[in-house]
């Protein structure tokens, strides 16, 4: 029995890189300031479904929304393993909270049509909200199980999978199609494929192809990457980008975390016992 | 996540200096992809991939292997009771990666799903690897067999095998020693026969097999009773079968990662290679060349990994308040690590550089491939050229790299003092990992040997002869370059004077006269790097200032023709000891 599982990807600033420049002055992510990297999650998203892919046969597509130069985790994707990779690229996409994404990626699922496993990172670094993987769940209709952290197995229709939820695990079978959010895989993300980079290096979407010449030959060598617009995906665009986003930023704050002087515990019975009752009564333990 | 290959300013500078178009050309002239849909638009574009395996090579030795590296020293691996070998599992991972990032086929054409990197870049390759696991790079760096196979097995069997290493991420071992035949192989005594049908068996003992344990085995058997010496041996493939047992793996000073296998054949069934009679003088002659640098690049590696704890560890380590690189012993250690791994590198990659056009020549001349008598006798002569001077550079390259990763590992424990001795540190694992390099595909002894045939022979002269013409804007690098000619006419004297002497006496002076002459190679290389790089002068003028006096002391001593090691060895070397 094989699967067909979508990967939702997204680019993100590379924020273990953060300078005093990450952010505007009008509260957004300066993109420019920072590196652009695959979202650390989402590779294990990827990892999972390859790991599927490998064992039980099936095709993997790989879903993105963002900007053109987000084709670059497209190709990543590739030089992995996914068989097929579309961006979402639509300027009336942008400014898209959770709940704008979390509806334009339903959409393009649908217009992917059939599937039987979604994987998405649990959140992105960038904003951490881990929400547009269960927001989309709700939106196609389909069970969701977060946390993934082991894929264990599968039959025609139902999975078993077991989710890290902090504090210990659970294993859990769901039915298909489900959305699966990862943590972590049992194995390292898979390293780029040479063979695979030798051919999909030159793999690019429309928007990055200059002459009509180059779209032909691309697309003859089977190396055009889908692009899709709101229109390729019969969004409704009141709900999209800007428009289509309840949350408004209120206020963004620089928090520099100092230290407010020491104390020094002298290393005796008296001292430690004092320390300890220090960190009970401030509940830093207990 | 780091990564080896693009944290490493000087490969890519080296790298960057080579013409890599030019081996790109010739790499993919007439290459075979079969129906790949990988093959490279033009020459700049396979540079481009060139580069971009190496990015994945990089990324695996730093996430992967050096993590591992630890864990796989100490532990090791398990020889189980029906003779066969479970690698340890962290091993596996490696190989897994590997197989992964579809590096089991580096240098293999695409036909057979190979990647159809020339040699310099499998070298860049190696060292990557050694910097992350030196004992890996025995298991990664075997795909020299493949080569052998794919380059003079009949098509038939190259069909069977190639593809099994490339796709398939097969492993390999080359089975030539035996517990009377290590450095002369001449003596090998493993027997091949032949039943009624044409099937051929092997039987008999390899011994210090590296990765024996590996799928597929190249052996060197004796498939002519009659015939005594190299011309009664040839060159068999098979696969792991019960028939071939690994009855010993061997405890070792360093490089645990590599299965060390004692290999008993029991009529293991076979299939010929190439021609009969022909498995030493050329098959094997033609592996060990690619063998041997490997391991110049397995000494790169691993040497700049010592270097780069040493330079951390100096840098962090504070004694009578202040960091100790500032104590000028420790200053010069540092530094001197530092240009050996560098001028290694310069000879490696220009070895390697020369190896290529050799390969890419002979691939075209021996596969029938010219497309007339003209080419076939520029080819011919081209060949000719090639091969004298990588029949020089190779065994200089391999003596060079390997003496200088003992030094330099060596250097890493004391600038470590205390800390380099115990296991917390790498450093005493990079030191033993590195003591096998001047002993194992041929000792620095015998690197010495067929290297100083050619400094006496004059292709040495002729070969810097392209250098010494060149001339340079700064005055530092011309005046370098006058110190250079200078030495490379006493290294010339010493080896018409040595030549001239009674018999062994040159091959007792092989050692400094070697010396002096890579001194004068990789001088050269220096001086070009230095004409296109400031920091790159500086370097080239340390090391060939600081070699000269030594390299001059060293012909000084040839000239003085002491034979005394030879002609007095009872006397001062005392009797052997016995045993009450």
């Amino acid at each position: 029995m094989a699967y067909n599982s979508i990967v939702c990807i997204k680019q993100v600033p590379d924020t273990a890189k953060i300078t005093a420049d990450a952010m505007t002055a009008e509260g957004t992510v300066n993109r420019a300031a920072l590196p652009a990297i695959f979202n650390p999650e989402d590779l294990y998203a990827l990892e999972a479904a390859l790991g599927v892919k490998e064992r039980f046969g099936g095709t993997v597509t790989v879903l993105s929304m963002g900007p053109p130069k987000a084709a670059s985790i497209l190709r990543d994707s590739l030089y992995r393993g996914a068989d097929r990779a579309i961006l979402i690229t639509d300027r009336r996409a942008a400014g898209s909270d959770t709940l704008a994404t979390g509806y334009i990626l339903a959409k393009a699922i649908e217009t992917i049509g059939s599937y039987d496993m979604i994987f998405c990172g649990r959140q992105a670094i960038d904003g951490d909200t881990a929400q547009v993987g269960p927001q989309c769940a709700e939106k196609l209709g389909i069970p969701q199980v977060t946390y993934l952290e082991e894929f264990l197995n599968g039959e025609a229709d139902r999975v078993r999978l077991r989710r890290n939820h902090g504090n210990g695990w659970e294993v859990v079978e769901s039915t298909l199609p489900v959305l699966i959010t990862v943590v972590s895989t049992p194995d390292a993300v898979r390293p780029w494929a040479a063979r695979r980079v030798m051919k999909y290096k030159k793999a690019r979407i429309p928007a990055e192809v200059i002459s009509p010449e180059e779209l032909e030959s691309l697309k003859a060598k089977g190396l055009l990457l889908e692009q899709w617009t709101m229109e390729d995906i019969h969004a409704d665009f009141d709900r999209c980008g800007l428009a289509g986003s309840p949350t408004k930023v209120y206020r963004i704050q620089s928090v520099v975390l100092t230290k407010e002087g020491f104390s020094k515990v002298e290393p005796t019975e008296d001292g430690i016992n004092g320390m300890i009752h220090e960190l009970i009564t401030d509940r830093t333990l207990g | 996540m780091g990564n080896f290959f693009l944290d490493n300013e000087d490969i890519q500078f080296q790298l960057g200096n080579l013409d890599l178009l030019k081996i790109a050309k010739q790499q993919e002239d007439r290459s075979r992809n079969g129906n790949a849909d990988y093959v490279p638009d033009s020459p700049a574009d396979a540079v481009d991939n060139y580069y971009k395996v190496l990015e994945i090579v990089g990324d695996i030795a730093a996430n992967t292997l050096e993590p591992n590296a630890e864990a796989v020293d100490a532990e090791g691996h398990t020889l189980n009771d029906d003779g066969t070998v479970t690698l340890h599992p962290l091993v596996e991972e490696n190989l897994k990666r590997c197989r992964q990032a579809n590096l089991m086929g580096f240098t293999l054409p695409r036909e057979f799903g190979g990647l159809n990197n020339p040699t310099t870049i499998y070298s860049v390759a190696n060292e990557l690897i050694s910097r992350g696991d030196c004992s890996f790079m025995n298991i990664f760096g075997l795909q020299g067999n493949a080569e052998t196979i794919n380059a003079f097995a009949s098509e038939e069997i190259r069909q069977k095998y190639v593809c099994d290493f490339a796709i398939g991420g097969a492993t390999g071992a080359m089975a030539l020693t035996e517990p009377d035949a290590g450095s002369d192989l001449q003596a090998v005594r493993l027997r091949a026969w032949q039943d009624e049908n044409g099937q051929w068996y092997l039987n008999g003992v390899k011994r210090f097999i590296t990765n024996g344990c590996g799928e597929i085995l190249v052996t060197l058997a004796r498939s002519e009773p009659d015939v005594a010496d190299g011309r009664g041996l040839s060159v068999f493939v098979s696969r792991r079968c019960e028939q071939i047992r690994v009855r010993h793996l061997e405890e070792k000073l360093g490089i645990h990662g590599s299965p060390t296998c004692e290999l008993v054949f029991n009529d293991a069934p076979a299939e010929l290679i190439g021609e009969r009679q022909r498995g030493l003088i050329t098959y094997v002659m033609a592996l060990m060349n690619g063998a041997r640098l490997g391991i110049a690049s397995q000494s790169v590696g691993v040497a700049e990994a010592a270097y780069r704890l040493a330079r951390t560890y100096a840098a962090s380590r504070c004694q009578f308040g202040v960091a100790i690189e500032q104590m000028p012993a420790v200053a010069e250690m540092v530094v001197d690590m530092q240009i050996a791994v560098e001028s290694a590198r310069a000879l490696m990659y220009q070895t390697a550089f020369i190896c290529d056009q050799e390969n890419n020549n002979l691939r075209i001349l021996e596969g029938g491939q010219c497309v007339d008598k003209a080419e076939e006798k520029e080819r011919k002569s081209t060949a000719r050229a090639l091969k004298r001077v990588a029949g020089m550079l190779t065994p200089m390259g391999k003596y060079f790299c390997s003496e200088m990763a003992n030094r330099v590992t060596y250097d890493c424990i004391q600038v470590l003092g205390g800390s380099g001795f115990i296991k917390d540190y790498p450093a005493e694992r990079y030191y033993r990992d590195a003591r096998i390099t001047t002993i194992y595909e041929g000792t620095s002894q015998l690197q010495v040997l067929a290297a100083i045939r050619s400094v006496s022979s004059g292709i040495f002269a002729s070969y810097v002869e392209q250098y010494e013409s060149k001339t340079f804007d700064a005055a530092l690098l011309d005046d370098l370059k006058t110190k250079l000619i200078g030495l490379r006419e006493k290294t010339v004297e010493a080896a018409t004077f040595a030549k001239s002497q009674a018999s062994g006496y040159l091959d007792l002076s092989g050692r400094r006269i070697v010396d002096a002459a890579i001194h004068v190679i990789i001088g050269h290389y220096l001086l070009e790097q230095g004409a296109v790089n400031e920091r790159k002068k500086r370097v080239a003028r340390r090391f060939i200032e600081k070699g000269l006096p030594t390299a001059l002391a060293g012909l000084e001593i040839v000239l003085s023709a002491d034979a005394s090691a030879i002609q007095e060895y009872e006397l001062l070397a005392g009797p052997v000891p016995t045993v009450e």
